[in-house]
């Protein structure tokens, strides 16, 4: 009954802060909404049970995503653009939503008994994987391939957004200058929180292999730490040109290739992994998956380079 | 109906919501995050139908909803780029509007 009860109150507070963050006046309280929407999904996902997705969620929907859209706010009120128009053509955006849901709603209740099948195939292949994180298991071994493809479409997003630079500051450093007052709230964070984030980024990367936790949870970690450094003024944001940033975001991609072509020779197949070596293996390439995920959400997040010299005015 | 059809039934109303909102809203950055909760909506759904079995959430579905989640955050940050590149070429009117009462300052 208790339990019932919590899933009602979430269920409401879930979608009056979606309704909020879509339908509520002003652009700036709508992304508020939005993070604490964002909160609310990650509670979703624990009450769940699903661990290792509510902390992507927090660390990345919530967080991340959070600071995105405030600095998005942020440069838009810089050019006197962030007035919300409101909403048009309401009734028909309306019929689609509602139809929308219904019919997500009727395929719930259509849908087929679970098949046991599979998950009976996964835990009986979990030994073998090298990782006692099933989640991890297969992100990094019996589904390797997905995860290889999505950390290049990652590199492929921060290709686009910085093909969005302008010409007078393709050299110049990433993202906008930022101003943090000295000895402020933001100043005094930057520097007692990033170490405190670099521990608990690779603690949770570690931790990933047998417990919750794992190469995205802890590369979002470290890539928040990076931005709390960089918007304090710490540490400045580096040049597109920049050799060892430029090795830190193709690590990843490069080791899990690597491993995947040994494997293609030695073991069989193309990321196949042997039972023997599979946990070395896989923390190798987690290792070097990290470094990956941590440079290039905090450079995505950053934004492409901004401070052209000749821009004058705002700036 | 038990606390997994409640989840579920949230989940779809919170993509019919995103959905309102990619449609009706006129802010583009109001679009991207209406994109956003099409994404989370669909899955919390997805999410909610891996856990039928009564062992929690199987682990294939938890995967590939963490690959999305960070693949989202991606597009976001391309999307949003987008809008403020698109903001400054423009000016101060918006795309598609010829210049809206503006409604009150919200910093306020």
């Amino acid at each position: 009954m208790m339990a019932l009860a919590f899933d009602v109150v979430l269920a409401a507070l879930l979608i009056l802060a979606a309704l909020a963050a879509v339908a509520g006046r002003g652009l700036f309280r709508a992304v508020i909404f939005f993070i604490v929407y964002g909160v609310l999904v990650a509670l979703a996902w624990a009450r769940l049970g699903a661990v290792d997705v509510a902390l992507a969620e927090a660390a990345i929907g919530a967080g991340l995503t959070g600071v995105l859209l405030l600095a998005a706010h942020g440069r838009l009120r810089r050019e006197g653009l962030e007035a919300d128009p409101g909403a048009g053509g309401q009734g028909f955006a309306a019929i689609g939503g509602a139809g929308v849901a219904l019919a997500l709603g009727w395929a719930w209740f259509a849908l087929p008994e679970p098949a046991t099948a599979t998950r009976a195939a996964l835990d009986s292949a979990l030994p073998d994987a090298g990782v006692g994180n099933p989640v991890t298991a297969v992100l990094l071994n019996f589904r390797s391939f997905d995860t290889l493809l999505e950390s290049i479409v990652l590199l492929a997003a921060l290709v686009a957004l910085w093909m969005l630079a302008r010409d007078g500051a393709w050299g110049e450093r990433l993202g906008l200058p930022q101003h943090a007052r000295p000895g402020g709230v933001l100043a005094s964070f930057g520097r007692v929180l990033p170490p405190l984030g670099l521990l608990f980024g690779a603690f949770l990367v570690w931790s990933g292999a047998d417990d919750n936790g794992g190469a995205f949870q802890g590369g979002t970690v470290l890539a928040a730490s990076l931005l709390l450094a960089m918007m304090a003024g710490l540490y400045l944001p580096p040049r597109i040109g920049e050799r060892l940033w430029q090795s830190a975001l193709v690590l990843g991609p490069v080791v899990f290739i690597a491993c995947g072509l040994v494997g293609a020779l030695v073991w069989g197949g193309f990321l196949v992994l042997p039972p023997a070596y599979a946990k070395g293996v896989i923390l190798a390439i987690e290792t070097g998956l990290t470094i990956s995920i941590a440079a290039t959400l905090a450079l995505l997040v950053i934004g492409p380079p901004e401070q052209a010299h000749n821009s004058g005015g705002a700036a | 109906m038990n606390g997994l059809d409640i989840l579920a039934l949230s989940a779809s109303a919170l993509v019919g919501l995103g959905i309102y909102g990619l449609l009706a809203a006129r802010h583009l950055l109001r679009r991207v995050l209406a994109f956003n909760l099409v994404g989370s909506g669909l899955f919390l759904w997805f999410g909610a139908a891996g856990a039928r079995g009564g062992v929690g959430v199987d682990p294939i579905p938890q995967a590939l909803i963490i690959t999305g989640i960070v693949v989202a955050l991606a597009a976001s940050a391309l999307g949003v780029a987008l809008v403020v590149a698109h903001a400054r070429l423009s000016g101060p009117t918006l795309p598609e509007e010829a210049p809206c009462d503006p409604e009150p300052d919200n910093r306020a």
